[in-house]
């Protein structure tokens, strides 16, 4: 009795005793009781129900089209890269319009501080630090937001985002993480703290922590605006350039989906150790979005909700920034020390020390990188009128910045460390400030080692 | 059901936090989201409803009463699931209180609508208990959208009793409840069409059947814990070794 008990406590070890005992004679075990369940359920119904109970409508032969082998991707691909091309051609000119009335408003508000015989400080903290980084925040960021969030929110209310999750389910399975990730990951393209928050869909804790830590490496709605810009002005150029710009934005979402796979599979395979789990998604029934609903969703929750963010940031960060250039240790200017002690870092990555000290000013809002970096710039010296985004461009350059330089940035933006709002988020959602750092220093090193070999790989090529 | 057996069931059903009421048969209501569990739960007990939580979950846990011929019935709702894989605390609830709770009588509430998707849980479930009914509910809604189910048909290829209803307008309820009495009382012995696998994980069960502690209670399904510890399922090991009695020292499998 007893050799019979220990025999039997032998052969069903479950780790790793029974995976010996299962897997090399019967691979796939789990699929193939899945699958033996659900043909005698489909048999039973074909041969006890009427052909009505099958579904035949319209939606599902979308969804025979949207999920399928061939064409699912190639449609994904297609649409995300229609929104972007929409995005870009369309927010050139109401770009334009906007900034030259800001810098309208600008020489009038010079003009009020000479008037009131103003210190020159005040007029330099106030109009040149914190008005100009709003006015940029707003004419570089709005326009872009304004095209891309309902075209976002119509897909969404669509019905697409599940199907797009249900696409990439087997993927996400195959690097070791939950299929539920495609959905959590799909949310972190609005807000990656909602997408931290949305990993509670996740049962297993080693998937979750996964969802979680990886959420950042798609680009939220603070990075979208950004990406879209430089895009626009650096791959912009020319007679096709709209595409250029849309292919290289959706280039980067695919580089942002392919790290997070990696980087999944990485830590699957070493602190995260596990199989990944099935689930059951239902794909919600296609629904025509409502125009208010739409209008109303990503106007207010989101292009007002980003663009309040950036300035309730962007605003203070500017102050500090204007500070930060005006403020002189030595001969040179605090944030020229700053800037000075981050460059060799910055150009080993091709890069420069403003825009990695951007990026860490940036930190309560990816919303404010691009306001920093202008303010900086424009404090280091070259002071300049900037009128819309070829001035933005002639800023940039004139700081020698190439395509390399902006294809750096985007990437380095696409990968870092998530937001001030995602790190708190994630240490309520994990409990641990021990993953919170980790979330924030992992991301660092996958955006710098990513640059890093860009930058090599350009250097080798003679472009930088 | 001897009183015996009522007192021994209960014990079981101690670890799952359903208060004893007399000796009532417990009865377990398994089904996917959204197939109107729910309303059928109401609408069989009515006001006598008691919330809780199931142990150690953070999953509410509804339980009522009904009266059938004199006989006193507690019906627990399971969480709604669409397996009984154990992936989700949910599933894992469900799949443990229909093993280890050892109902009474289970009963599948599947959407007559979508009855493919729905078959997926109530075969793993009639893999577990054959102590099984299917309630084919939304049977109103079906007929709307012209959806023709012959349910006797069903009947035969499940092998356990299938109860076409409308839980709403109360359409079939007494006929179901009548079918739940017979069963629990075991004057109805369904027997479940078990599933067939590949002929190498047949093997395997058969080979892992017979290891199996020879001790085990005699309610349990020896074949499906076998397809559980195949798979890997670590908390079904867990049971496993806690309960054998021919496992002297008494340690954890796992």
């Amino acid at each position: 009795m007893s050799t019979q008990a220990t025999d039997f406590a032998a052969g069903v070890k479950l780790n790793p005793e029974c995976n010996i005992l299962t897997a090399p004679e019967v691979p796939f075990l789990h699929d193939q009781i899945v699958t033996a369940i659900y043909a005698r359920a489909e048999e039973v119904t074909k041969n006890v129900a009427s052909a009505a109970a099958t579904q035949t409508g319209w939606d599902h032969k979308i969804d025979s089209l949207v999920t399928s082998r061939i064409f699912g991707y190639p449609l994904m691909l297609a649409l995300l890269g229609t929104v972007f091309w929409l995005t870009i051609s369309g927010a050139n000119v109401p770009s334009a319009m906007l900034a030259d009335f800001f810098f309208a408003v600008e020489q009038h508000l010079t003009a009020l501080f000479m008037l009131a015989g103003a210190p020159a400080w005040l007029h330099g903290i106030a109009v040149l630090g914190t008005y100009r980084g709003l006015a940029w925040v707003v004419s570089v960021m709005l326009p872009p937001m304004a095209i891309f969030f309902p075209l976002f929110t119509i897909l969404e209310d669509l019905g697409y985002l599940p199907r797009v999750a249900f696409n990439l389910d087997h993927i996400f399975k195959r690097f070791g993480a939950h299929g539920k990730q495609a959905l959590t990951m799909s949310m972190g393209f609005g807000c990656n703290a909602a997408g931290v928050i949305a990993a509670r869909i996740i049962d297993s804790p080693r998937e979750r922590m996964l969802a979680i830590l990886t959420n950042s490496f798609v680009p939220c709605n603070g990075r979208f605006p950004t990406l879209i810009a430089i895009a626009m002005i650096f791959m912009g150029a020319g007679a096709l350039g709209s595409l250029a710009a849309s292919a290289t934005v959706a280039g980067l979402v695919l580089v942002g989906v392919a790290v997070t796979l990696i980087v999944s599979l990485v830590l699957s395979k070493t602190l995260l150790r596990g199989t990944p789990s099935t689930f059951t998604l239902e794909l919600p029934p296609y629904r025509r979005p409502k125009l208010t609903d739409v209008i109303v969703r990503s106007f207010f929750d989101r292009t007002l909700f980003v663009l309040r963010r950036a300035v309730i940031v962007a605003a203070p960060a500017g102050a500090l920034t204007w500070l930060l250039a005006n403020v002189r240790i030595g001969d040179l200017s605090a944030l020229a020390h700053l800037a000075g002690w981050l460059d060799p870092f910055g150009r080993a990555l091709g890069m420069d020390g403003i825009i990695i000290l951007s990026f860490i000013l940036g930190l309560p809002a990816n919303e404010i990188v691009v306001p920093i970096m202008v303010m900086s710039y424009m404090a280091a010296g070259a002071m300049m009128e900037a009128e819309s985004l070829t001035a933005l461009q002639s800023l940039l350059v004139g700081h020698g910045w190439t395509w390399v330089t902006a294809l750096n940035f985007m990437l380095f933006s696409l990968l870092h460390f998530p937001c001030g709002t995602t790190l708190l988020t994630i240490r309520k959602e994990t409990g641990s400030p021990g993953w919170a750092v980790f979330a924030a220093l992992m991301p660092l090193a996958v955006a710098s080692l990513v640059c890093l070999l860009v930058a090599q790989a350009a250097r080798l090529a003679g472009l930088l | 059901m001897s009183l015996q057996n009522c007192e021994e069931s209960l014990a079981f059903q101690d670890s799952f936090a359903i208060p004893r009421t007399g000796c009532a048969y417990t009865v377990a209501l398994a089904g996917n989201p959204n197939t109107g569990k729910s309303t059928l739960f109401n609408a069989l007990t009515g006001l006598k409803q008691h919330t809780g939580n199931w142990p150690g979950k953070t999953v509410v846990q509804y339980r009522g009463n009904y009266k059938h011929q004199n006989r006193e019935f507690t019906l627990v709702d399971l969480p709604g699931t669409y397996s009984l894989l154990a992936n989700s605390a949910e599933e894992q609830i469900a799949r443990d209180f229909i093993c280890f709770g050892r109902p009474d009588a289970t009963v599948i509430v599947v959407d007559a609508t979508c009855l493919e998707r729905n078959l997926n849980l109530a075969l793993q479930v009639m893999e577990i208990t054959g102590r099984a009914v299917v309630c084919l509910n939304l049977i109103d809604e079906a007929r709307r959208k012209n959806i023709v189910i012959d349910h006797l048909a069903l009947e035969s290829r499940l092998g356990v009793p299938v109860i076409p209803s409308a839980a709403r307008s109360g359409e079939g309820l007494g006929q179901l409840k009548e079918v739940i009495s017979l069963v629990a009382d075991g004057a109805i012995r369904p027997e479940p069409v078990q599933l067939s696998y590949p002929a190498e994980i047949e093997q395997l069960l058969e080979d892992l059947g017979r290891r199996l502690p020879p001790g085990l209670p005699s309610w349990v399904n020896r074949r499906w814990i076998a397809l559980r510890l195949l798979d890997g399922d670590r908390t079904v090991a867990d049971w496993l070794s806690k309960n054998s009695e021919n496992n002297p020292t008494g340690r954890r499998i796992s």
